[in-house]
């Protein structure tokens, strides 16, 4: 994997608002002092005259772009995940969620893999946040491709929408022929013994996870979820049907998360058992992101080895 | 301010007050003192300053209104079915299941409500970002926001107060309903935000005080604040709490409590009296 392209989906982020903008003069773009790092900073300086800063003040944030919103203009607003989502809920969840109003949440640096800034800023907890708030879309792309084509999803979308994105650098999966559609999860391999289901940084891992199971005799099915509500019920079921046993991984906490949203779907209709890879209810600490995915058990050897334990429950 | 035009305010300004002891009666809950207090301010906007049009209420040139404090959802019910959003009968459907009068504002169901709120403090950012919208995209109309008194000790009043003002937004108008009364008593006893008005000139707004029940100060007030240049606009109206009903009058305990029978009956006939002193 040497020689793969690798780009943080927060830097595709900032490149397709610029994109966006050179099709449509309809919307603007809010930040809370982190353009820089949410890369905003990148359409702030193609369009200066579409971007305004709200300060350090993201409850704000999250109102303005709702009262935005109600003049029927489009709007993206940024923070980091733990602050749009985390600080900002009651002004999503009252503000924006409650009257149905279409804005795109774009948060940033979600997940462990902020890395040094340690866990005042990893927000493992914003997709259950963001899930349990009625008609909102919750996507979490898993590469440059797919981040910068749920950005235009999320501009031609109606109601609110919460796009998650990274800050570390990871791997290119997609080229331009993939077609991201918000609610469809994708099939990436062929596979009976178990189904790997992932979202964001973590589908890049059960891709090299599948790859060391096929050495060892294990077909497993990897499926991308990218939008983890309204999550792709079909391939989820589908998924439980033929495989007969599921790992879950997301770099997000084990509760309220991918793994949790897919145990409900099978609870109800396909009960199946599932090992859930993901921050196991603790919070993170200052390291190197790389570091501290080990250190979570976040990579392609704690799915392989989750997948071997979950299909002797088959 | 012309007299007639006056006491056709005040005329109205009573039939919205009878608005809300209906209401809040029927519902057996509501928060009639502050609907009370701040029914002549909203009489003024529905029957004198905003450019709206029942008949069309989402027209996008519209001015917008946001009911911060939107426990008095009551009171801007009133002054909707009085101006004709909707029919006066609704009013008694205020918080039962199937009505669109919802306890707090809901955008999506009632007609002429530009926001949804409750939340205290949010409504004031989400009026900010109608200017924004507004300045943005050369709209003409304008955004104005009512605020509680004791809603402003909420921190993001003030993150949407610094910015409304850091971005020149002239085209806003706050006022603050300064009854001097909040749920746990008065805002000295809870948490007092006073001064008031040095706090949002420190913030950089242009500040105007007025005696919140006189129509001739109210429309300066409007009129002034439609004058001034790279900055929004507070107005701070000293109010009564419970306006216009004896017994609910500064009365912190008539924030959020429905008459009972007796006590509907004599409200209903004391702003019967004032009405009929009227005509």
């Amino acid at each position: 994997m040497s020689d793969t392209v690798k780009i943080a989906t927060r830097e595709s982020y900032g490149n397709a608002l610029v994109a966006l903008a050179e099709k449509h003069d309809d919307f603007i773009v809010l930040d809370a002092d982190l353009a820089a790092a949410t890369k905003t900073g990148t359409f702030k300086k193609a369009y200066p005259d579409r971007f305004y800063d709200c300060g350090i003040a993201e409850q704000n944030l999250i109102s303005i772009a709702a009262g935005i919103a109600t003049t029927g203009k489009k709007v993206f607003c940024s923070s980091f995940a733990m602050f749009a989502a985390g600080r900002a809920f009651e002004q999503v969840r009252n503000s924006i969620g409650y009257p149905h109003l279409h804005v795109c949440i774009c948060a940033t640096h979600a997940g462990i893999s902020v890395g040094e800034d340690g866990a005042t800023h990893q927000c493992n907890e914003d997709i259950a946040l963001m899930n349990v708030i009625p008609g909102m879309t919750v996507i979490n792309p898993c590469d440059d491709t797919e981040a910068k084509q749920a950005v235009e999803a999320a501009y031609n979308h109606d109601g609110p929408v919460y796009i998650r994105f990274g800050r570390l650098a990871t791997p290119v999966i997609f080229d331009d022929s993939y077609k991201f559609e918000i609610g469809k999860g994708v099939q990436l391999t062929e596979g009976n013994d178990v189904a790997i289901i992932a979202t964001g940084l973590l589908v890049n891992e059960a891709l090299e996870a599948a790859k060391t199971l096929k050495e060892q005799g294990i077909n497993a099915r990897v499926i991308n979820i990218a939008t983890i509500k309204p999550i792709d019920r079909d391939i989820v079921i589908k998924a439980a049907k033929e495989c007969g046993a599921i790992v879950t991984a997301e770099e997000h906490s084990v509760i309220g998360g991918l793994g949790s949203v897919v145990c409900d779907v099978l609870a109800e209709t396909c009960p199946t058992p599932v090992k859930k890879i993901g921050v196991n209810d603790r919070f993170g600490f200052s390291g190197p992101a790389k570091d501290l995915l080990v250190e979570f058990g976040l990579k392609a050897d704690n799915i392989v080895a989750a997948a071997k334990e979950i299909i002797k429950n088959k | 301010m012309e007299i007639s035009t006056k006491k056709n305010l005040e005329v109205t300004a009573t039939a919205v007050r009878l608005g809300v002891i209906e209401s809040v009666h029927a519902a057996k809950s509501g928060h009639p003192g502050g609907s009370l207090s701040a029914a002549d301010i909203l009489t003024y906007l529905y029957f004198y300053k905003l450019n709206v049009d029942p008949k069309n209420p989402d027209d996008p040139n519209r001015d917008r209104f946001v009911l911060s404090k939107g426990h008095i959802a009551p009171g801007l019910y009133s002054a909707l079915a009085n101006r004709g959003f909707f029919p006066l009968e609704e009013l008694k459907k205020l918080r039962q299941i199937g009505s669109f009068l919802q306890g707090h504002p809901d955008k999506k169901h009632t007609p002429g409500v530009d926001m949804s709120s409750g939340s205290l403090g949010q409504g004031i950012s989400c009026a900010t970002g109608m200017a924004l919208s507004a300045k943005h995209f050369k709209n003409e109309y304008k955004v104005y926001t009512l605020l509680g008194d004791g809603e402003i000790e909420e921190g993001q009043v003030w993150e949407a107060a610094m910015f409304a003002a850091n971005k020149k937004l002239d085209n806003l108008t706050a006022i603050v309903d300064f009854n001097g009364l909040q749920i746990d008593g008065t805002l000295d006893e809870v948490n007092s935000p006073c001064p008031i008005d040095k706090k949002f000139e420190a913030f950089g707004w242009h500040v105007i005080s007025i005696d919140g029940h006189d129509f001739d100060q109210i429309d300066a007030a409007f009129s002034e604040a439609d004058t001034v240049k790279d900055k929004p606009t507070v107005i701070i109206a000293k109010t009564v709490k419970g306006k216009g009903v004896s017994f609910m009058e500064n009365k912190a305990s008539w924030h959020g409590s429905a008459p009972n029978d007796e006590q509907y009956e004599q409200a209903v006939k004391e702003l019967n009296e004032h009405l009929a002193s009227l005509k």
